[in-house]
């Protein structure tokens, strides 16, 4: 989500203001760096979106004339100069961890205060291109940089009343920057509610461990509010909010799909695949961490199979938003899955990597390329390789629980089914998505035999069960399963029965981040699914809940189950028994997010 | 006898066809139906009355207790009316004891070798009869009076005497024992309507300010525990688990919040998310076994498993009727009844899964959907009864002020 301003013309004052862009923003970026030509881009295209209501895409037109600026955009011509020096600032001010940008961000002309030498090594980073951009990073010493941010800081503070509203914010791509650095840029929270790191550490920069970039605070009202005119789609705040979960987004459900539905008809704003996607979420066909991440990035693919580099934007650079901005699309259809948050990582980082050689079909080739391999080695085969070492702790007569509808959980059922193995399944399900029905409906049509019953039975159940298979939707670095709520209840009961838990989960999923309990971190889904209850009239007591200020509603989504109570966690790395799990799980998490050479096969 | 075996027949037939369902309603219902066979029964001339009331009081019990099993209040009321038919027996015969001491001292004169020998009143000899009943416990231990010699002696020597005067007092003191034993059972349904209050008045000094409470399913005694620490005035948040299948939890959670209780419902898979977060863990229960045990509405003890884990107490308040004699085996099989998979699943949905099965014709799905859950006494951190707060270890101490040890199993002995 990263804008390359042009490099500072003469004609305007100053430096463009550089908005972030959240949304379907398309292509419209002028390239930075390595077109230093004034563009005489007009200042309507700087102005602000309009956050009058009139659209509620929030973008900053750029430049094509496809483009209607916003219609306030004359107003805040003549007061562009202020914004545009605080924005630059802000933009400066946000560069550190943004390596990517760096050439571009010093591109843009420095303020006076800064040193001379500096300047200099601006104007340098200017005239190159992007690719360059990393080599050059060393050039510029931490310390260099930091008075350079600091003096921003500074200059933004000064420039702070005369800076205009929330229109004049930088685009913001996610950073694993300096976490200290980080803190103060206001607009550093972006309305991606997940943590995103980008791209590599330069190789020979110390490695500092990267604190996770803090994550939008929908708790603090002011930039809930921000982050709404920002929003693409509308959505209205659900009422009764849990206060315990306030600093998680919770929306009315089933107020986006009129707008969303308007967005179809914009094509240049979201490819039609990734609509697609955004709705299937929404509506909940596809659920499940695999299932999502596929669907995420064939949609992608097929995005960047139609894609064309616009005139004089770098195609690295340009898709970068691109993605961004379909990305932001997908969250505010739901929030992300951790596996999904991880392959975009992986997927940006390989656009990055992008030899500015390569013809614009040349990269679209290898990037889908990647994509498939990711898909292939990461999920298919992963999910092979986790069923033929679980299948081994499969014995005769074996009564196996599970627990919702985990896809790789399932293989394993099918494949020991298939290599004769007799067993039987006991399938515990809960409210209020009931996934376990689906699971039961399928390994019965196979032949095995089932037995079903809701969460609140697995007491009784245990009894007979002599091992728990549970999926799981990441492994956090501290070893505890971040999983499908109630996952953590059934293994503690197997743990208290003294029944060995085993959890499967690609590697793909593992993530650093720690988490001590489920509010933390979670996501919060619709309310009334639960205040619906089967059984007609007579037991739908909460019909009209939302009326009572005092009676809440929580669906929470994701529970965390600690690590004492998994026996074993299979993986496509093998095996673990689980206090090696979080040295394990930053190895691979780092893998996978930093290095391309991770595509290899463990 | 014959007039209330309709009666008895009727009430069999709605505790087989759980018409009526809850141990509440149900123990109200058999100490009724009790009262009815003792005022009905017809004492006979025979030495024995009490024996022959409680023969006739077992009969009946034992063919409620055989209609449901699991509902173990029928079993407590039954053995507690056997208890008050011993105890009033022997307070009458202790008043009977007092009258004939009066008249051996007065036909013995010439017997008064020991002048030392203390008069006892009735009322002593009654309290320690009774005690003898019971297995020592403290009261008894502190009501105790060294006069044991002298009661077997005034026992033996009403012996002699005993034809005589009960022949005269027959009547009277039949009469006399079934009036009593039909107030004490009147006593007893009233101890088992107003369980409610005791118990809530604890209710002050468990919750205090911004606690925040969780429990699941919807149990009235707790409902009560909860209203009356909202009146005095206690600020708490309560997190109500729905309780599938039966969802009673909604139920609780609307007329908590009418009281201006700030709750939030959750899933019943979500409790293992939230407990970090409470402090109190406050459910009913449907019977409190001997060893302290808890037979619960099912998802229990998962609750109490993850109250453990974050060492949150785990409050269990229960009536006094709840309270059951018997040891705890096996409870989830011998102790739960399986419902209907139609609260789990739509047989329409899942009709054609249904008609799957192996070679051996053994279906392959198979639905489970029991009703109840044990929770073992080490998981429970106190119980609030409407005798006061009890450790579960003391509960058997319960058990022995309430019921005598032989009618633990209810079956009609032959009569002499």
């Amino acid at each position: 989500m990263d804008i390359r301003r042009p490099p500072p013309r003469s004609s305007s004052g100053g430096v463009e203001p550089r908005y972030r862009q959240v949304g379907f923003v398309t292509s419209a970026d002028p390239e930075p760096a390595a077109a230093p030509a004034p563009a005489p881009i007009p200042a309507a295209a700087a102005s602000p979106p309009a956050s009058d209501g009139l659209s509620p895409v929030m973008i900053p037109p750029r430049i094509v004339p496809g483009h209607h600026p916003a219609p306030g955009s004359e107003s805040l011509m003549p007061s562009s100069p202020p914004p545009v020096s605080s924005s630059r600032l802000d933009a400066l001010s946000d560069l550190d961890g943004d390596d990517d940008d760096v050439d571009v961000s010093w591109a843009r002309p420095p303020p006076p205060a800064l040193p001379e030498s500096i300047k200099v090594n601006l104007t340098e980073t200017k005239n190159r291109g992007d690719p360059t951009s990393v080599p050059q990073k060393p050039k510029l010493s931490k310390a260099e940089r930091r008075a350079i941010q600091e003096a921003q800081r500074a200059a933004k503070a000064a420039a702070k009343e005369t800076a205009s509203d929330v229109n004049t914010k930088m685009p913001k791509q996610p950073k694993a920057g300096k976490a200290s650095l980080k803190k103060d840029v206001s607009q550093a929270n972006a309305l991606v509610a997940s943590d995103k790191k980008t791209d590599e550490h330069p190789p020979d920069k110390d490695r500092k461990k990267d604190v996770p970039q803090p994550r939008m605070q929908f708790d603090d009202l002011h930039r809930v509010v921000k982050a709404k005119k920002r929003s693409v789609v509308n959505q209205s705040e659900a009422q009764n909010r849990v206060e315990l979960f306030r600093h998680l987004p919770q929306y009315a459900h089933g107020t986006q799909l009129p707008d969303l539905e308007s967005k179809i008809f914009q094509p240049d704003l979201l490819h039609p695949s990734v609509y697609k996607v955004g709705l299937q979420y929404l509506s909940g066909d596809i659920s499940g961490g695999n299932a999502r991440c596929i669907a995420m990035l064939l949609a992608f693919r097929e995005a960047i199979n139609d894609y064309s580099t616009p005139a004089e934007k770098i195609l690295s650079r340009d898709l970068t938003a691109k993605i961004s901005s379909y990305v932001s699309f997908l969250i505010e259809c739901r929030p992300l899955s951790i596996s999904m948050g991880n392959a975009i990582r992986f997927l940006k980082n390989r656009i990055t990597k992008l030899a500015l050689a390569m013809s614009e079909s040349e990269a679209k080739a290898s990037l889908q390329s990647d994509i498939d391999r990711f898909i292939n080695e990461k999920i298919i085969v992963a999910d092979k390789v986790i069923v033929s070492h679980a299948v081994t702790k499969i014995r005769e007569d074996d009564v196996l629980l599970t627990y919702g509808s985990p896809s790789v959980v399932e293989m394993i059922f099918d494949h020991a089914h298939d290599l004769g193995k007799k067993f039987r399944v006991v399938v515990v399900d809960s409210r209020p998505n009931l996934e376990g029905q689906g699971l039961l409906r399928r390994l019965v049509a196979k032949g095995i035999s089932c037995t079903y019953t809701h969460i609140n039975a697995v007491s009784y159940i245990m009894h007979e069960v002599t091992r728990v298979f549970l999926g799981a939707s990441s492994v956090l670095s501290n070893g505890t399963v971040y999983s499908r709520v109630g996952t953590a209840s059934v293994a503690m009961v197997a743990h208290a029965f003294g029944v060995p838990v085993l959890i499967c989960c690609e590697a793909y999923k593992f993530h650093e981040r720690v988490q001590l309990d489920s509010i933390c971190f979670n996501e919060l889904g619709d309310p009334d699914v639960i205040s619906r209850v089967p059984g007609g009239e007579s037991l739908s007591h909460l019909k009209n809940w939302a009326e009572n200020e005092n009676l809440h509603i929580l669906n929470l989504k994701y529970d965390i189950t600690p690590s004492d109570y998994v026996s074993m966690l299979i993986t496509d790395y093998g095996m673990v028994r689980c206090p090696a799990t979080s040295h394990l799980t930053i190895c691979v998490y780092m893998q996978i997010t930093l290095h391309s050479s991770y595509l290899q096969p463990p | 006898m014959p007039d209330v075996q309709p009666l008895v027949s009727d009430f069999v037939l709605k505790l087989k066809r759980r018409k009526v369902e809850g141990s509440h309603a149900v123990a109200r219902q058999t100490a009724e139906l009790l009262r009815s066979v003792v005022s009905q029964h017809r004492m006979g001339s025979s030495a024995n009355q009490a024996a022959a009331l409680a023969d006739a009081v077992r009969a009946v019990g034992e063919q409620l207790i055989a209609a449901n099993p699991i509902e173990l209040a029928v079993g407590n009321i039954v053995r507690r009316v056997l208890h008050i038919i011993k105890e009033e027996d022997i307070s009458s015969t202790a008043v009977g004891i007092e009258g004939l001491s009066v008249t051996v001292d007065s036909d013995d004169e010439y017997d008064r070798e020991d002048d030392d020998r203390p008069s006892l009143s009735a009322a002593v000899l009654a309290a320690h009869a009774r005690n003898a009943l019971r297995a020592p416990s403290l009261q008894t231990l502190l009501e105790d009076i060294p006069v044991s010699p002298a009661i077997s002696r005034t026992a033996s020597s009403t012996g002699d005497s005993d034809g005589k005067s009960k022949s005269a007092g027959d009547k009277t003191s039949t009469r006399k024992l079934k009036h009593d034993v039909i107030a004490a059972i009147g006593d007893l349904i009233d101890e088992i309507d107003s369980c409610y209050e005791p118990i809530s008045e604890q209710a002050v000094e468990l919750i205090h300010q911004n606690e925040v409470i969780l429990t699941l399913g919807r149990s009235r005694t707790v409902k009560e525990f909860l209203y009356a620490a909202k009146e005095k005035k206690r600020s708490f948040r309560v997190f109500v688990a729905e309780g599938a299948p039966r969802y009673q939890g909604h139920v609780l959670a609307k007329e908590l919040v009418e009281k201006g209780v700030q709750t939030t419902v959750i899933t019943d898979s979500a409790v293992f998310a939230m407990i970090s977060r409470v402090n109190m863990v406050i459910v009913g229960a449907h019977a409190v076994m001997a060893n302290g045990g808890v037979i619960a509405p099912v998802g229990m003890n998962m609750v109490a498993l993850a109250a453990q884990r974050h060492a949150v107490p785990f409050v269990v308040v229960a009536g006094s009727h709840k309270l059951c004699p018997l040891y705890p085996h096996n409870p989830e099989v011998l102790l739960n009844e399986l419902k209907s998979p139609s609260d789990l699943l739509d047989f329409g949905e899942f009709s054609d899964c249904m008609n799957f099965s192996t070679q051996d014709g053994s279906p392959l799905l198979n639905v489970v959907n029991p009703t109840f859950d044990y929770v073992p006494p080490k998981l429970v951190s106190l119980f609030v009864t409407d005798t006061g707060g009890h450790s579960p270890s003391y509960m058997y101490r319960l058990i022995a002020e309430y019921y005598s040890a032989d009618d633990l199993v209810v079956r009609r002995k032959s009569t002499a």
